[in-house]
């Protein structure tokens, strides 16, 4: 049962992803991306991350896309010619390679990594039990409550910063 | 096809999007879609956390993934405010255009 959501919503996932970096018209780049995250979004709830899957909606497919529709249309920055053929291939030859050095590494990582077995307390049963988003409102104001300040200070400075930058000179 | 989804069917495809995203940083010029494919690494990343946590019982993965989202909110509207201030200096965002630095 779990894999007839995991197949669509991974193939979703990549076909996206790789529409993103694929098409040519930045806008239709971005309306991918959004598919992206609704697919993540489908896989957090998949692993019983709801309080995650929500956020990821609303952050990121809502706030951040539309941030990045907004300067695409007001910036005009129109098609870029495919990479096949561009001028610097050996540069492009080059990257690709250590991409694909990097794509080595990730699967030998994954292929030897060995699961410890160490079980937190936060198991399957209880996080239902007592509620995803509960958990994750509780360890915020106790545990990681110096970090949960910090990050307020961190999109105050952003949202200046943010002013400052594209303020016209 | 029955049974749970294993945690390297997580893993795996996080590599993938995370790789997806490598090359679009690679192979693109478009400032705009380079930021995009960042921020499709950012996510890869956020699935692995996400992943980790629920195989191996704890919740310290989705609340690092929350902070991860906050400073991807943060560096968004800065990458952003960043690409129009050079493309009002230089009208263009393709990145072999800008070389302001170069000695």
């Amino acid at each position: 049962m779990e894999w007839l959501l995991f197949v669509p919503l991974a193939v979703l996932a990549l076909a996206t992803a790789a529409l993103v970096i694929l098409l040519r018209n930045p806008i239709y780049c971005a309306l991918a991306l959004v598919g992206t995250f609704f697919a993540l979004s489908g896989l957090y709830l998949l692993l019983q991350a709801e309080f995650v899957a929500v956020v990821q909606v609303i952050i990121y497919a809502g706030a951040i896309m539309v941030l990045f529709l907004f300067v695409i249309m007001l910036l005009d920055v129109g098609h870029e010619p495919p990479p096949w053929l561009r001028q610097d291939r050996p540069k492009l030859v080059l990257g690709l390679g250590l991409v694909a050095l990097l794509v080595l590494e990730l699967a030998v990582a994954i292929g030897s990594w060995i699961a410890p077995g160490i079980r937190g307390p936060y198991t399957s049963d209880y996080v239902n039990a007592v509620g995803n988003t509960q958990l994750i409102g509780r360890l915020l104001f106790t545990e990681f409550l110096i970090p949960f300040e910090i990050t307020s200070i961190i999109l105050l400075i952003a949202i200046v910063g943010a002013m400052v930058l594209a303020r016209r000179q | 096809m029955t049974g749970t989804v294993p945690l390297n069917a997580y893993l795996i495809l996080s590599a993938a999007l995370f790789a997806i995203g490598v090359i679009g940083v690679v192979i693109r010029r478009n400032a705009l879609i380079i930021f995009m494919a960042i921020e499709l690494m950012l996510n890869a990343v956020n699935l692995t956390f996400v992943a980790f946590s629920k195989f191996l019982g704890s919740m310290d993965g989705q609340i690092i993934v929350f902070f991860v989202m906050a400073v991807a909110a943060a560096e968004v509207a800065l990458g952003l405010a960043i690409i129009i201030a050079l493309y009002r200096n230089k009208e263009s965002v393709n990145v072999d255009d800008i070389n302001l630095l170069k000695g």
